[in-house]
């Protein structure tokens, strides 16, 4: 089952239906202030999309996809972006996290709106990361048969 | 000791029924946790956020406002553990394995 | 006592799914199944966090130019949403972790039961 049976029917339905629930992950995301949505869901999406792929395609060719080596630093730059905002609404003369300070145009509500966007993003990649990492890192312990 | 595990659980089933007689009725939007001000006299939270997220942070959907906003330490501090899970799994299974199976 | 009963009707069924969890927790031997009662637990109480949210009459906490936001009474409390939404994301990488250590101890010993398991470390104990 983890090598990727050669069943034409789950790999092409994996193959169709992967980049449709990748768009509607994005739209998650980036739509999270005017719909229930936003990072953690969207980033959680974008992983099953990934692990769709994994399953159904077998662990190795799924590395053409998305190299096991890129979840880890993918999570890593998520959190990053998270706490990089935070750090430049400092420098702009706020608290930590205070989106209003950031040097963005536009009136303090617009400014905190498009500082969400940013966190929404880091927090988007880092579970999607950090989730295909963890997959990843369960399959590597399993015994080679 | 089997005799001692059902009365735990006998014992934590009888606890959970009798705290849950007192809670307020399901969605009675005049219960305990909703009042403003609440019983400790301090402004009612959630009414707080329904009130003023929109026009603080222009954005209408309030858990995102809550999520990333209001509460971004809350949100900053459960990302680094999500990543920190990611980098315990990374270390518990990935250490050294290729050595070991070569020699 | 049937207006008790039929308010907190929603209550009895995540308390039964509370013990449940606390059941497979406590009784089973295997630790696989000791995580999945443990799943079942943390999905309890994320339930009941948000069947705390509810109020009857009222709209998903998103503001509605229609309803305007000054009567909280009109939307679910968003408290709960916010809390919970971090506590599930928090739960599926904690499982990771879990599942990463169960693999760990199946690698070293062999064996899932909790049993054999410690008969195993106090005989390597032993050994060393």
């Amino acid at each position: 089952m983890m090598r990727g049976d050669d069943d034409a029917i789950i790999s092409l339905v994996a193959r169709t239906v992967s980049p449709f629930i990748m768009i509607f992950a994005l739209y998650v995301i980036f739509h999270g202030h005017y719909s229930p949505g936003g990072g953690f869901q969207g980033g959680t999406m974008l992983a099953a999309a990934l692990i769709l792929v994994r399953l159904a395609a077998g662990n190795d060719l799924a590395q053409l996809q998305f190299p096991r080596s890129w979840g880890t630093p993918l999570g890593s730059a998520g959190v990053l972006i998270y706490w990089g905002t935070g750090f430049v609404a400092m420098m702009g003369g706020g608290r930590f996290l205070d989106y209003a300070f950031l040097p963005l145009a536009g009136a303090a509500p617009q400014r905190r709106s498009l500082g969400i966007l940013f966190i929404e993003i880091g927090v988007g990649l880092a579970v999607c990361g950090i989730l295909t990492a963890i997959y990843d890192d369960l399959l590597e312990g399993r015994p080679h048969d | 000791m089997k005799a001692l595990r059902t009365a735990v659980l006998v014992l934590f089933g009888a606890v959970l029924v009798i705290g849950g007689m007192s809670l307020p009725n399901r969605g009675d939007p005049d219960a305990r946790p909703y009042r403003d001000p609440s019983p400790a006299g301090t402004p009612n939270a959630p009414s707080y956020y329904v009130r003023h997220a929109e026009r603080d942070a222009d954005t209408p959907n309030m858990v995102t406002v809550i999520l990333a906003d209001y509460r971004g330490f809350d949100t900053m501090g459960e990302e680094t553990v999500i990543l920190t899970a990611g980098l315990v799994c990374f270390l518990i299974l990935r250490r050294g394995r290729p050595k070991e199976k070569r020699s | 006592m049937t207006e008790v009963l039929l308010g907190h009707y929603g209550y009895w069924f995540i308390f039964a799914l509370v013990i449940l969890g606390f059941y497979g927790m406590v009784v089973k031997r295997n630790l696989v199944k000791k995580l999945i009662g443990m799943n079942i637990f943390q999905v309890a109480i994320i339930m009941f966090f948000l069947s705390s949210a509810v109020k009857w009459q009222a709209t998903i906490p998103i503001a509605d130019p229609a309803l305007g936001t000054s009567d909280p009474d009109l939307y679910i409390s968003p408290l709960q949403h916010c809390l919970m939404l971090t506590a599930i994301v928090v739960a599926v990488a904690t499982n990771g972790v879990a599942y990463a250590l169960l693999i760990a101890i199946h690698k070293r010993f062999g064996t899932l039961h909790e049993d054999e398991l410690l008969a195993r470390m106090t005989h390597d104990l032993d050994l060393d």
